[in-house]
């Protein structure tokens, strides 16, 4: 399956121990892997994409033979130095990688076992292990994402997901696109899709960009970013796209398909504006609220997180990105929503902190390249924090719901459902309406959905609490024949017995409620 | 303004292979190749590929990162594929997943 450098790794790259696993070949895993090698580690990168970049740097295949990939990027240049140094060195990647559990071994030489299922879509043929001694999670960030009315119809899609689909497929879910939700993602977005043909009729923030304006000293701080804005403002001031502010999407409107959208003002906590509805014709939406750190894997392992002010749940960190859990380090969206270029700065932190602590099992020495590096982590993690204060979901956005919207497109529950299992059965927390409605039990193991949820069941109560740990044994579906396969005793890979593509997981199980909180 | 352009020219791809063909319920899809079967069923114009298992209501790929699994399709008579993941090959069968995808197991 690996095709690119790893099959330089001669021979079998599982029948080894190295001193370090990195997973996620994003801009923070890429970093922390050429990093760890160039000091002498040896390491393996997985990834479940067959090309490395992650979603930042997500590219169309070779066989495009695109001759300028970076028109659809910002930065392509760090992109294309990682690259160089990864084909460079001997780093073990090995692409089309799903890892689905992450396990650790007390006092043992070789603490780590990473597993995985292989194949474009974890349909792979065989479960694999992949033993190190060390572990850097790198593993990014998804979409968070916020019901209305008629968002299960098609045409309506993430906004990440339109990028996603634009930067590697080189395709567009519409001709003419509103991109809404809130979020700056939402401006590269548009730009994006705005760039490449489609026309966007607005761009719907419920935020107001005017909370940025109240933080002039952390906007000074990080220029780059500033420049970044108006990189993609000036872009969509060009293809004649509006920013509508302080609203939002409140209806899809279409039988089969998205024929139009109705915009509404929001108020300060995005409660809609009754009577401010406008109806913009479209064939498509893109919508998102914000990312979400994915650190499932880090969170079963009983990795201690902290609460981000837009209410999401990111991995506690040390200053050489250590996780709680020795021997495990996180970089990147894992520690927050921060960036491509963060991500690079804490993936080469992580990478300098493993060499050191695997080959003079202490801390490294505080060179300039350290401290420059923490300094400008720190700086941007400062810029962070602000955006997700402007962008955090206000109280009021479950008024634009009705009791028909399905909250959870998976196991197709309503908002209606969801309202009674917390009403009419006392329902306070995702968990619990999850047991009574299925909201959250299906195919994406309420990535989708648990957002909303959590926010419907806490009512009244605190946003986004409580946060229910996910301490889950399994990251993603695996096909009972791969689990039936494992032989604990062997530790190369056995091939599965022929299964059944992966069914819906019933992974649900206690949370135990005993996981680190903040 | 470029209105017209699209994101292959954009990028300027130019691929050596030649543009193949696919079949989506039996209608001939022609696409580039290193697509995703996703992409190449949006090139086409087609959002939907599945109907969901107690509404019956169609769906297609949302997240278009694998995390969703609302693109599931059935391809070369396999359900359950996710099909923003799954490289889109010449003579590729894409067939719309009804339901969970195995009826004719009928359990």
């Amino acid at each position: 399956m690996p095709k690119s450098p790893s099959d330089r790794a001669a021979g079998d790259p599982y029948g080894r121990v190295y001193d370090l696993a990195v997973i996620g070949a994003g801009c923070a895993g890429l970093a922390g892997a050429v990093t760890a090698s160039e000091r002498g580690l040896s390491v393996a990168l997985l990834d479940t994409a067959g090309r490395i970049g992650g979603q930042f740097y997500r590219h169309p295949d070779p066989a495009f033979g695109a001759v300028r990939p970076e028109a659809l990027h910002h930065d392509w240049s760090a992109f294309a130095g990682l690259r160089r140094r990864l084909e460079a060195g001997d780093v073990a990647h090995l692409a089309g990688h799903h890892v689905w559990t992450v396990e650790r071994q007390d006092g043992a030489d070789t603490p780590w076992t990473v597993h995985a299922i292989t194949g474009a879509d974890g349909d792979g043929e065989h479960p694999v292990r992949v033993q190190a001694r060390t572990v850097l999670l790198a593993t990014g960030a998804y979409e968070r994402q916020l019901p209305f009315p008629g968002w299960t119809l098609p045409g309506v899609v993430g906004a990440a997901g339109a990028q996603a689909m634009l930067k590697a497929g080189l395709v567009l879910p519409g001709r003419r696109v509103v991109v809404a939700g809130s979020g700056p993602l939402l401006l590269a977005v548009a730009a994006s899709l705005a760039t490449a043909g489609a026309r966007v009729p607005a761009v719907v923030e419920a935020a107001g960009y005017l909370g940025y304006a109240r933080r002039p000293a952390v906007l000074a701080a990080d220029p780059q970013k500033l420049a970044e804005a108006v990189v993609h403002g000036a872009a969509l001031l060009g293809h004649g796209v509006r920013l509508r502010t302080r609203s939002a999407v409140t209806q899809v409107h279409g039988t089969d398909r998205v024929e139009a959208v109705t915009v509404s003002r929001v108020d300060r906590d995005w409660r809609p504006v009754r009577g401010t509805g406008r109806r913009i014709a479209c064939d498509a939406l893109a919508v998102g609220h914000g990312l979400v750190p994915q650190i499932e894997l880090a969170t079963s392992l009983g990795c201690a997180t902290r609460r981000t002010k837009d209410g999401t749940h990111a991995l506690a960190l040390d200053a050489f990105q250590r996780t709680s859990v020795p021997g495990l380090w996180a970089a990147g969206e894992t520690g927050g929503i921060g960036g491509a270029q963060l991500a690079r700065v804490e993936g080469e932190i992580a990478g300098i902190a493993v060499a050191a602590q695997v080959r003079d099992g202490a801390a490294p020495a505080r060179d300039g390249r350290v401290r420059e590096l923490r300094r400008r982590r720190e700086r941007m993690r400062a810029f962070a924090g602000a955006m997700a204060a402007v962008h955090a979901p206000g109280k009021g956005w479950a008024e634009w719901l009705d009791d028909a919207t399905e909250v959870c497109r998976c196991e197709e529950v309503t908002v209606g459902a969801v309202r009674e299992a917390v009403d009419a059965y006392g329902a306070r927390d995702a968990r619990t309406v999850k047991l009574l409605t299925r909201a959250g039990m299906g195919w994406c193991q309420g990535r989708t959905c648990g957002a909303a949820v959590a926010c419907l069941a806490a009512g009244e109560g605190p946003l986004f609490l409580p946060p229910s740990p996910e301490r889950r044994p399994l990251a993603g579906p695996v096909p009972l024949g791969v689990l039936g396969s494992l032989d604990p005793s062997e530790p190369s890979a056995a091939p599965a017995a022929p299964a059944g593509p992966a069914e819906q997981p019933d992974t649900d199980r206690p949370d135990g409620n005993s996981g680190p909180r903040d | 303004m470029a209105r017209d352009r699209t994101p292959a020219e954009l990028v300027g791809a130019a691929p050596e292979q030649a543009p193949f063909e696919i079949t989506f319920d039996g209608r001939p899809i022609t696409t580039l190749p290193g697509r995703s079967v996703a992409a190449a069923l949006w090139s086409a114009g087609v959002l939907a590929w599945r109907t969901t298992r107690r509404g019956g209501r169609p769906r297609g790929a949302f997240c278009g990162i694998g995390h969703c699994y609302d693109c599931l399709a059935t391809i070369n008579g396999r359900p359950n594929r996710r099909a923003c993941l799954v490289p889109a090959r010449p003579g590729d069968t894409i067939t719309t997943q009804e339901g969970h995808g195995h009826a004719e197991i009928a359990v």
